[in-house]
């Protein structure tokens, strides 16, 4: 594994009973770089963050990831929380999970879960008001606090999660994610419902994360503005196969890529290999 | 434009009386037989029957008038919403209030040996009330912090008394020392039961609970060595002002305080053990919830996938809900068996579970000062009732029923946050999440 | 060996009534996703009803056993089926888009009730009645030993058998049976497709009052006598056989019901029958544990 990648997979598959969600995939994200994954509804694409993250346990494949001081782990042995806590990789879900009965501030604050309880010494120290703990909890309310600026959302850091509109909610749970750290970010179609400004203004945040606390970005995603825009390289896949890997401007034009987004039928792809050829 | 030969709507009598004719007829149906007709053991043994047609048609009829006046009068309504009857104005006071609430309740509680001392009766029922608001507070706990359905819970009540009572009795420790190692047994038990069964999907949980609560009770009626099977234990020592024996002689807690002897100094005392176990659990979850891992409890029942995606170790978090809420269940058990002086398994079946849930729902989960006002509303109504003994625990069933339709959330419908940037604002119930039934999809 | 045959015998019979009332449990969880706590003592109102129908029908002049267990039988299914019908009515219906565990506390709460319902109109104390079918068949002795297997032990597994077939009958070929599975996979889609939900809900839940009702009817017959408490554990018991079989799967209630008997006969044949209730139990927690889709459950994906 090259000190340019964070994340390997190799022969990644999974399937469940019959059904095979994803077929011998191989392809690595490089670090400091948002690689995106796309392809047509079905393709296989949260199967894969599920793999990635811990919440499938794939059939066969290999999941390692590597930190920046040369720690690396095989995700595909490890269960979903310690892949967050010790790998570092932490996730967005398509249909947005907040922790609606609990404040915008409390959301970050779960997120922040590892350091506070240690600093609480397992609860026992916090129980009778331990000033380490006190002050663990005023740097985690900082950082909170500096993430919710960054999307907008501070003033609103006092009231229930689940009454933020959604473009709202979406942002919460990428700084809810950010607050744990992470050296890789997952995030599943966070452009999903957003409007052309808020797109914009996702785009932006998405790149200073990265340039400024150098986190990769792992990112599934199907407005392709997003994508084209932000993405340093591109994977495709379609019925759980990767059928193109590369720049945004090679996936742009590659043949298979247009052929799965507009289904043509294999037959027609050399007709259509030699329209689009240069 | 109104044609002439359309019919003109039957009036509304007609249509109400139609339903209440229909609603007769189900009520009829239904009680026909269990109430239409008595059985009782006759003389030779056998069953012999009696009618009893005229509470039959009473029943009948007021189910009759009563589906009358609903048809008639709360036409549109299919759940007539008791929230609908109280004017905003009126509940966003009450609201208000709710802080005063506690502390006033509070002021009650430390007072009632002073209002009650001369009535036994009172007194007996606000020990009986504390006792039911701590393990309130355990059970709120699991229930509602962390979202966990148990309905064994009186396996841990149990495990305490049975603890303390062995215990005390074999090895003559202090009821300072007993009260701990109950909890402590409490609480392993706790995690024995916890460990398998906490991956389990909501209502599954809730039924292997039940189970576990069912078999702990089964074990304590049958191994009579340990247990003395359905005789129970008795003679459990009594406790004592902190070494000061409740007793009329010259070293007893009378005489060292220039009192005139009476057995209500230790029922006193009994009360103020009692309140300051359940202040100091309320005290102790308080202090929980700020720290992270009540938060963590309370995330887990908000969405428990969020919570694994952000590091959190569910099952040690829930295991640490378990154990705790169990340990807590323990004291309260022991203060039981110290106060009863004899502890028997009748004492520990399901309905004692099913009342404290009852106790945890219907305050409001989560909220300590609804478990207290639940308690304190269900037990102290249901001694109101003494007299009609039997029909007391139905209309305890008819009100959980009741109150769960029309106001599901609770008395305490809100939920305050446990920490904030600027003001702290309560939550409306509707958008915290109740303990789950189900893996969330 | 003869037995343990013998044993086999009591099981399967013991086994066929806690599978009628595991139906009742598999179906309402299948369509709705609720356990519902207060079949087990709908299977005993059943039972009174039963009981109480007999007594009225000797009292007026029909004894001819054969016609007076038909009149039960009808009688007791439909008066027990409005039973289910009223309890989902008032209980559940309204609770149907509250949170989840609302339908639980007050399936508590109508259990409670039932218990002491029968409690307060017919008195706490258990309820003989004398046996009405006599006799049976000797299969084979060996060993100081007769095998028996009484008529009424072949009516039970008879008419389960019975039962069975033409609800599974029901289930595959009518147009409520489909209608209901359809509710099982998707009960906003139904709704939306035009099929009457509510109206779907109602006749399960009829229709696993009216089998609860055998099954009362069957447990009067076998062991001669009720009293308002035998709902708590025969229903813990048939839940155990549902989860066992399957949750959602009426063979598997069935096929669970039978395990149970059984394992429950056994127990007390062998080890000990103080602890058979704890058998239930643990089999119940070793089964959710290790097995939880049970025997002939469709195992679950978690969607995340």
């Amino acid at each position: 594994m090259s000190p340019t990648q964070i994340l390997v997979v190799e022969h990644l598959t999974m399937s469940f009973g019959g059904l095979v969600a994803v077929s011998d995939l191989s392809f690595d994200a490089r670090r400091r770089e948002i690689t995106a994954l796309i392809g047509p509804n079905g393709a296989g694409k949260t199967t894969l963050f599920n793999c990635i993250t811990g919440f499938y346990r794939p059939t066969v494949g290999r999941l390692q990831l590597a930190h920046p001081d040369g720690a690396s782990f095989m995700l595909e042995r490890m269960p979903e929380f310690r892949i967050a806590r010790e790998a570092r990789v932490a996730r967005t879900f398509q249909n947005v999970r907040l922790f609606p009965g609990m404040t915008l501030l409390e959301n970050l604050l779960v997120a922040q879960h590892k350091a506070l309880m240690l600093a609480s010494g397992f609860t026992v120290l916090g129980l009778f008001g331990s000033r380490r703990y006190a002050r663990a909890e005023a740097n985690a309310i900082d950082k909170a606090r500096y993430w919710l600026d960054r999307v907008g959302l501070a003033a609103r850091a006092d009231d229930a999660a689940g009454t933020l509109p959604y473009g709202a909610q979406r942002r919460l749970e990428i700084v809810r994610a950010l607050c744990t750290d992470p050296v890789l970010l997952c995030l599943d179609e966070p452009a999903a419902g957003l409007n052309n400004n808020e797109s914009a203004e996702l785009n932006k945040f998405l790149r200073a994360v990265r340039e400024e606390h150098g986190t990769s970005i792992l990112l599934i995603e199907h407005d392709m503005g997003v994508v084209m825009e932000i993405s340093d390289r591109i994977v495709v896949l379609d019925h759980g196969l990767k059928i193109a890997e590369g720049t945004p401007e090679e996936v742009r034009h590659d043949p298979k890529v247009i052929a799965a987004y507009l289904g043509v039928a294999d037959a027609e792809l050399d007709h259509v290999d030699a329209e689009v050829a240069p | 434009m109104l044609r002439d030969n359309e019919p003109s709507k039957p009036p509304a009598f007609v249509a109400a009386a139609k339903e209440a004719a229909l609603s007769a007829l189900v009520a009829f149906g239904l009680f026909v037989t269990l109430i239409g007709v008595r059985t009782d053991q006759g003389p030779t043994g056998a069953l012999v029957i009696a009618t009893r047609f005229g509470p039959l048609a009473a029943i009948v009829a007021a189910v009759f008038v009563a589906a009358f006046i609903r048809a008639l009068v709360f036409r549109d309504a299919t759940v007539i919403s008791l929230g609908r009857l109280v004017p905003p104005r009126v509940t966003a006071v009450v609201s208000g209030l709710a802080g005063y609430a506690a502390i006033a309740f509070l002021v009650v509680a430390l007072v009632v040996p002073v209002l009650a001392y001369t009535n036994r009766y009172y007194l007996d029922l606000a020990i009986l009330i504390a006792t039911y608001t701590m393990l309130g507070f355990g059970l709120n706990i699991v229930v509602g912090l962390a979202g966990l359905l148990d309905l064994g819970y009186v396996a841990f009540y149990a495990v305490g008394a049975y603890s303390y009572a062995l215990i005390a009795q074999n090895f003559g420790l202090s009821f300072w020392i007993c009260l701990p190692l109950a909890g402590i047994l409490a609480a392993f038990a706790g995690l024995l039961l916890g460990f398998p069964v906490l991956r389990l999907r909501g209502d599954y949980l809730a039924i292997v609970t039940l189970g576990f609560g069912e078999i702990i009770r089964l074990i304590l009626l049958n191994w009579q060595d340990l247990t003395g099977g359905p005789n129970g234990i008795s003679g459990i020592p009594r406790p004592s002002f902190f070494g000061l024996p409740f007793t009329a002689g010259e070293n007893g807690f009378a005489a060292t305080f220039g009192l005139k002897y009476s057995a209500t100094h230790r029922v006193v005392f009994l009360y103020y053990l009692i309140l300051a176990l359940a202040l100091a659990t309320n005290w102790f979850t308080l202090r929980l919830r700020r720290l992270p891992i009540g938060r963590a409890w309370e995330a887990l029942r908000e969405d428990e996938i969020a919570c694994r995606a952000l590091g959190v170790n569910t099952t040690t978090t829930k295991l640490t809900a378990f154990a705790l809420g169990a340990m807590f269940g323990g004291f309260a058990g022991a203060f039981f068996a110290t106060r009863q002086g004899f502890i028997s398994p009748e004492s520990f079946a399901f309905g004692e579970s099913a009342l404290v849930l009852a106790i945890v729902v219907l305050g409001g989960m989560g909220s300590q000062l609804g478990v207290a006002v639940a308690a304190t509303v269900m037990l102290g109504g249901f001694e109101l009732f003494r007299e009609f003994a039997q029909y007391r625990m139905l209309v305890f069933g008819a009100a959980m029923v009741a109150i769960v339709i029309y106001r599901p959330r609770g008395l305490v419908s809100t939920r305050t946050p446990s920490v904030f940037l600027t003001e702290g604002k309560v939550i409306p119930a509707a958008i915290v999440q109740a303990a789950r039934t189900e893996t969330p999809a | 060996m003869e037995y343990f045959v013998q044993q086999l015998i009591n099981g399967i019979t013991l086994g066929s009534i806690y599978g009628l009332i595991a139906i009742g449990y598999t179906m309402v969880y299948g369509i709705i996703g609720m356990i519902n706590f207060a079949h087990g003592d709908i299977f005993m109102v059943g039972a009174f009803i039963a009981l109480i129908t007999f007594l009225v029908l000797v009292a007026i002049g029909i004894t001819a056993v054969p016609l007076a267990l038909l009149i039960v039988l009808i009688v007791a299914m439909a008066l027990t089926a409005l039973y289910g019908w009223t309890v989902e009515r008032i209980a559940y219906r309204p609770l149907r888009h509250s949170f989840r565990l609302a339908p639980l506390i007050s399936a508590i709460g109508i259990s409670i009730v039932l218990q002491n319902y029968v409690q307060v109109a017919q008195g706490a104390r258990v309820k003989p009645l004398p046996p009405l079918i006599h006799g049976g068949y000797t299969l084979f002795e060996g060993n100081d030993f007769a095998v028996r297997l009484s008529n009424i032990q072949v009516i039970v597994v008879v008419t389960t058998l019975f039962l069975m077939v033409g609800f599974s009958f029901l289930v595959a070929r009518t147009r409520l049976g489909r209608n209901m599975r359809a509710c099982e996979q998707d009960l906003k889609m139904a709704a939306l497709l035009g099929i009457d939900v509510d109206r779907t809900i109602s006749l399960t839940f009829v229709i696993g009052a009216a089998l609860a009702a055998v099954a009362g009817l069957m447990f009067l017959l076998y062991y001669g006598v009720v009293d308002f408490f035998i709902g708590f554990l025969a229903g813990v018991k048939a839940f155990t056989a549902a989860v066992l079989g399957g949750i959602g799967s009426l063979p598997g209630a069935m096929l669970g019901g039978i395990l149970i008997g059984l394992i429950e006969t056994m127990w007390s044949a062998y080890f000990s029958i103080e602890y058979k209730d704890v058998a239930a139990f643990g089999v119940l927690i070793v089964v959710l544990i290790f097995l939880p889709t049970g025997i002939l459950g469709r195992p679950e994906v978690e969607k995340v």
